[in-house]
């Protein structure tokens, strides 16, 4: 591999369960760009059982598109010389269903809730948490660990020099369960050990004969700090390793790669922290697909990823339905169903999940379980991404009327810098202004907000090419990667209908828009094409945009097409109970950022 | 590009169908190539494992863990009957001796100084796997399985609940878009496969358990009467465990939608004849659908059929609509338009031009139609 200063031409890859996508960079003016994009089927699953062709068709099609010999045959040629070849081949992958773990902790609260944060920030779909206190008995966690086939699993427990009976009991309970890896039948399942190192001994005893057992420092040290680095190194390792290398044509693709291939997960996780590190932001991101639903987070420097498994827009439609309700998704829709009806149309979307609305009634229906889905994901990260729990913390006599015990939720919406939405439902919205708000009324932002969109969820693919070149990474994301949707000003606080909440001053390109928001409105101001805006934020008395009730903010934002939106319809979001009302609320809503079409 | 595929439903009537029989752990195989089977015959076996208990023997002799292992009367790997001495504490001078009696039959699996567990296994259950097909055995999968195929009818559905059963064909009405009442559901439908229309309602369905059915293959039912029928909602296509005494197929979808005149002229045809169906579904990568498969006579390989399948989607395919508007309306496609056309949502997507059975020629998405295989 060349030395990053020498590196012209890059291509990535991400290998979905569907889809292979291919990109294709290249550093010109002195800058590194997006030049094209390819796409292919998958082809990890019979008949082809080899995920190198797909890669190489995708490849063709980029080839095809940038008239730059990428292959020779079957090979990439690499480094590129004269016009031909790249300097730099990386890779992601979920396909085969991404990496797959179990957890154990001993309790469930402390040690395997850090140990399920290690396994979700390494990129893994966690099947199952086990913990010496979650309820169930020795022989219900021992058929549970049998009927499951992770492709690892991770164990913890104890912090270090404590006591080491519990975590040694649960590495019994997974000797007598004898797990079988998921791919392949002639290896070992990898089992990492990452708890109390004193127990490392025992451990070792009980599960060596048995599972392909590696240790690593402790995660969870002490109850007031975790250490979740090693354990997710070692994770990636034997993703590659071992799961990689049972799954059909990665042997190849390892080989092709100049750097580890990674869970992509892991790949936007990593991207949403580099991001967020240079620019010393908050930020959030949602990656919606069709089976799960991928919410990311930095908030305080602190990362937290979690995978609602089964919310997402196709495969897991009805699944969204089941957990929302029924009502929560009509509520979002500016016209009379019935309920068979739209439960029938979500289970056909279920059955046949790569149909696409052809009709505008088709297209707000499903925009509608979009928000839901989004909302409930962010439920959910919003419950995990807390801080440590089980820490001893002292007190004096000015806490003693704000008892906060740990748990407390990191996510601090006030203080989000930006949202950025990912998934076929977001990026590929007919128009912008519905991206937009699904993000508004999913995440409900308060304070000053930027929203965005990966464009062609490119995230991937620059996670892994920061890990060798964090320059090309960001250029690329900053350029081409993100599509900027406008700002969000949302005011915390409650008034009456009617009465003013905000006046808020939009500065861009030397002209000034002045916007007097009254409550319970949904309105945006245009903002030409400026890239940034300076906004100017008065709320009224009672509200709070992030410098406290009342007090006047003013910041540079990023421009977007749709100007700047405000939202004073509250937090949290609630629609009139009334049907006609609601009807009315939601039209004018779309009205304001020409949503939909005025005869929807 | 001239064309495009679409993966679509089979539905044809004579075709050859194999189907890998394994077993979930390894194990005998108990039939040989070219052994010829009926769909209950037992084609493979294993035993798994029995449960686990764990039977705390420090706490039980009060002792410390350390010094389970000599409190211990039987070792690990021996057998053990329920209610046998597995450990006595030493007592003071012989006396005041504690016990543990072992919880179930099974074997010691382990025995544990640091934790003070003594884990018992109970004796394997037996497992067994049948052909599911009426048909012969072409491989042997040793210590797995086999492959046994058959030549027959062959009927995919699009989604289905229950397992794998095997019994006649009944076809209770008489046009595709006939519903299926409560009414019409008698006890001669104890034991049958039963095939209905458009639609079978809920009360129709639960009359079908009642009377003792074994499955039921429909064009259309509501969404909402899965949740009914089982007393939980789908979240997810991925079925075929569930156990309510009746297997169901659903040929086109959910909501009122006529079977296929084709599915259902087939069906027909195969009126008393005895059919294996599963009703798995999964939709997600590894796509398996719900199935009927009808045996007609002989082993004898069908002639190659024209697969519309392999040749894409091409002018004169025959095509289902799968969404909205003309959802459930079978087509054939008039032309296929080489740049992206602006659909009515507002998105650009590639689109086809099909002929409806009026005649009518309207656009919908590729993404929109499924070829109608044969």
């Amino acid at each position: 591999m060349s030395l990053p200063s020498d590196i012209e031409v890059i291509l990535a890859t991400d290998c979905g369960s569907t889809t292979t996508k291919a990109i294709l960079i290249e550093k010109r003016s002195g800058a590194y760009r997006l030049l094209v994009r390819g796409e292919a089927p998958t082809t990890v699953e019979a008949p082809f059982e080899d995920v190198t062709r797909g890669v190489l068709n995708a490849v063709r099609e980029v080839e095809e598109q940038s008239g730059r010999a990428i292959l020779d045959g079957d090979r990439i040629v690499s480094p590129g010389a004269g016009g031909r070849g790249v300097d730099l081949y990386v890779s992601t992958s979920s396909a085969g269903g991404g990496l797959q773990m179990m957890v154990a902790g001993v309790v469930k609260s402390m040690t395997a809730e850090s140990a399920e944060r290690a396994a979700l920030g390494a990129g893994a779909i966690v099947m199952e948490t086990l913990a010496s206190n979650d309820g169930r008995l020795p022989h219900e966690r021992i058929e549970r660990i049998r009927q499951l086939r992770p492709d690892m699993i991770l164990l913890s427990g104890g912090v270090d020099g404590g006591t080491k009976s519990h975590v040694v009991e649960m590495a019994e309970l997974i000797s007598a369960a004898d797990p079988r890896p998921r791919l392949g039948s002639g290896y070992d399942l990898p089992v990492i050990f990452a708890g109390n190192t004193e127990a490392g001994e025992d451990v070792r005893r009980i599960l060596d004969d048995r599972t392909e057992l590696s240790q690593v420092e402790n995660l969870r040290p002490v109850l007031e700090a975790e250490n979740l680095g090693p354990a997710r190194e070692r994770i990636h390792t034997l993703f590659m390793e071992h799961v990689m290398a049972q799954a059909p044509g990665y042997r190849a693709l390892m080989a092709w790669t100049h750097v580890p291939i990674m869970p992509t997960p892991g790949a936007v996780g990593r991207m949403v922290r580099v991001v967020a590190d240079r620019d010393g932001i908050d930020v959030a991101g949602v990656d919606i697909g069709g089976a799960t639903t991928d919410v990311f987070s930095v908030f305080g420097g602190a990362f937290n990823r979690t995978v609602s498994a089964n919310l997402g827009m196709s495969y897991s439609i009805s699944n969204v339905l089941t957990e929302a309700g029924l009502e929560a998704i009509a509520r979002w829709l500016p016209f009379d169903m019935t309920d068979a009806d739209l439960k029938d149309r979500l289970g056909n979307k279920m059955i046949r999940p790569t149909s696409i609305p052809q009709t505008m009634e088709e297209l707000i229906i499903e925009q509608a379980v979009a928000r839901e889905a989004l909302r409930l994901a962010f439920e959910q990260h919003r419950n995990f991404a807390v801080t440590l729990k089980g820490v001893q913390q002292l007190r004096t006599i000015s806490d003693t009327f704000d008892q906060q015990t740990g748990g407390q939720t990191l996510v601090d919406l006030m203080n989000l810098d930006l949202i950025i939405g990912s998934g076929g439902v977001l990026s590929h919205a007919p128009n912008r202004s519905q991206a937009a708000l699904m993000l508004v009324d999913a995440f409900q932002p308060v304070g000053i907000t930027n929203l965005a969109v990966d464009s062609i969820f490119m995230m991937p693919h620059l996670g892994v090419l920061s890990t060798v070149h964090e320059t090309a990474a960001l250029e690329v994301f900053d350029r081409d990667c993100l599509v900027y949707l406008g700002p969000c000003v949302a005011p915390a606080g409650r008034g009456n209908a009617g009465s003013h909440s905000v006046t808020v001053k939009a500065r861009a390109d030397g002209v000034e828009t002045v916007c007097e928001a009254v409550v319970g409105e949904l309105a945006a101001i245009p903002t030409g094409e400026a890239e940034e805006v300076v906004l100017e934020v008065i709320p009224s008395r009672g509200f709070d945009v992030g410098a406290g009730r009342g007090t006047p903010v003013t910041r540079t934002v990023r421009n977007g097409p749709l100007g700047v939106i405000i939202d004073t319809r509250g937090r949290p979001l609630q629609l009139p109970a009334d049907a006609a009302e609601r009807v009315e609320v939601l039209k004018r809503s779309y009205r304001a950022l020409e949503v939909y079409p005025e005869s929807s | 590009m001239a064309h495009a595929y679409t993966s679509g439903l089979r539905v044809s009537p004579r075709t050859v169908v194999a189907r890998t029989r394994r077993l979930p752990l390894s194990g005998q195989v108990v039939v040989q190539v070219d052994d010829r089977v009926r769909p209950d015959t037992v084609v493979a076996e294993t035993y798994l494992p029995g449960p686990v208990h764990n039977v705390n023997v420090a706490n039980a002799l009060a002792i410390a863990p350390e010094d389970v292992p000599g409190c211990m009367l039987k070792q690990r790997n021996d057998s053990v009957e329920k209610g046998e001495l597995i450990a006595e504490s030493k007592g003071i001078f012989g006396l005041f001796k504690s016990a543990v009696r072992c919880p179930e039959r099974g074997t010691v699996e382990m025995v544990s100084d640091v934790t003070g567990q003594v884990l018992i296994r109970e004796p394997s259950t037996p497992v067994r796997i049948n052909a599911y097909l009426d048909g012969r055995i072409t491989e042997l999968l040793p210590g797995e399985g086999v492959m046994v195929e058959t030549v027959g009818a062959f009927i995919q559905g699009i989604f289905g609940i229950g397992g794998e059963v095997h019994a006649p064909i009944n076809q209770i009405v008489q046009s595709p878009d006939e519903e299926v009442t409560e009414e019409m559901v008698d006890a001669r439908c104890a034991g049958q496969i039963v095939c209905g229309g458009s639609m079978i309602t809920l009360d129709a369905l639960r009359k079908l358990i009642r009377v003792g059915a074994s499955g039921v293959v429909v064009g259309g039912m509501q969404y909402h009467d899965i949740g009914d029928l089982l007393g939980y909602q789908i979240g997810v296509a991925v079925t075929g465990g569930e156990d309510i005494g009746l297997t169901v197929v659903v040929t086109e979808g959910f909501g009122r939608l006529p079977m296929a005149e084709r599915t259902f002229d087939l069906i027909g045809s195969m009126e008393g004849r005895e059919a294996s169906m599963s009703g798995a579904t999964q939709i997600r990568a590894g796509v398996i659908r719900p199935e009927i498969i009808i045996k007609t006579d002989g082993f004898e390989e069908p002639q190659a059929r024209s697969d519309p399948a392999a040749r894409g989607l091409v002018s004169g395919s025959l095509v289902r609509l799968i969404r909205k508007p003309w959802f459930g309306e079978i087509a054939t496609v008039a032309s296929l338009p080489e740049q992206p056309v602006r659909l009515p949502t507002g998105a650009l997507a590639r689109v086809l031009e099909v002929r409806r059975t009026n005649g009518e020629i309207v656009t919908v998405p590729r993404a929109n139609v499924e070829i109608v295989e044969s």
